[in-house]
């Protein structure tokens, strides 16, 4: 098999996860096999970060979306123990004919964009300059230091506020 | 500047080695497309407010796979770090909204978002 073709079956087995497990959050009523499909669907994500070299992603990807905040929403709904979704009730059923045409509309909307997306190839990089390509971790952590040093400390900001915040809203009465 | 020099890079690459045209770029697009579809979609017919949440959390990964296939086909690294700080943000919504979903379901006993109308008109 070609390189070609092993790129392109690659791509197909891992959209095909991705979308799979994407339908499976919805059709689950019960929350937690929906976080476990996102965590599959997630996990697919990532080999596809892999295919397009972008390493660093591909692993943060893992570390942290899959196992850090995936966690979080895990643990939230063990300790809730969440019941599963209601039967849904009907109160307006004509949207419910107005929804599918709104649905066609957003993918229409969407893939025609895709219209005006040139044919590209991913850039070729020398072995003697691999350590130095887009998506490893060298290109990431001089971009993140140099050029986007500001939004870097403005979202550290963001997650001390977070934190603060999250404390606050999960605080009992009376504490 | 910089994106011109890796265009011009790029076709050059592509005439001499064509067996390095891969995977189109339209194709992580179009995937990047469905998924935010999927993801607005439950958003709108769930009722379960963490269910919306891991939605949410879908769409935001489709908008990511779409900055990490530009950043790759053009080969500008600042596609990636704006994902990067993208998940910060993430994780960010994830603790706040979680905590709000904790103290709505201590005063409420339910996540129905049907039930959690005191905002409507």
């Amino acid at each position: 098999m070609t390189p070609e073709k092993v790129e392109k079956a690659l791509f197909i087995i891992f959209a095909v996860i991705a979308i799979a497990s994407a339908l499976n959050i919805l059709l689950q009523r019960s929350p937690i096999y929906s976080a476990l499909s996102l965590i599959g669907t997630l996990l697919s994500l990532s080999a596809l970060y892999l295919t397009v070299r972008a390493q660093f992603i591909a692993a943060i990807q893992i570390v942290v979306y899959a196992g850090a905040i995936m966690v979080l929403f895990l643990f939230v709904i063990m300790l809730l123990n969440v019941p599963k979704d209601q039967p849904q009730i009907e109160k307006q059923k004509g949207l419910r004919y107005l929804a599918i045409p709104f649905a066609g509309a957003l993918i229409a909307e969407t893939f025609y964009v895709l219209r005006l997306v040139p044919a590209r190839a991913l850039p070729v990089v020398a072995p003697a300059m691999a350590d130095q390509a887009v998506g490893t971790t060298w290109s990431i952590g001089v971009g993140l230091f140099t050029s986007y040093l500001l939004p870097f400390e403005v979202t550290s900001v963001l997650i001390l506020m977070a934190v603060v915040g999250a404390m606050v809203l999960a605080r009992r009465e009376g504490d | 500047m910089r994106i011109s020099n890796c265009e011009s890079r790029n076709s050059q690459s592509a005439i001499r080695n064509p067996q390095f045209v891969m995977v189109p770029l339209s194709w992580y697009l179009g995937l990047s497309a469905l998924l935010f579809t999927i993801g607005a979609v439950g958003v709108f017919i769930k009722r379960n407010a963490i269910t919306i949440f891991l939605c949410i959390e879908l769409m935001l990964n489709a908008v990511n796979l779409t900055f990490v296939s530009l950043s790759g086909f053009f080969g500008d690294v600042g596609g990636q770090l704006f994902v990067f700080i993208v998940m910060t943000v993430a994780a960010a919504e994830a603790a706040v909204g979680l905590a709000i979903i904790i103290s709505i379901f201590r005063n409420r006993e339910s996540l129905n978002v049907d039930e959690v109308d005191t905002l409507k008109l």
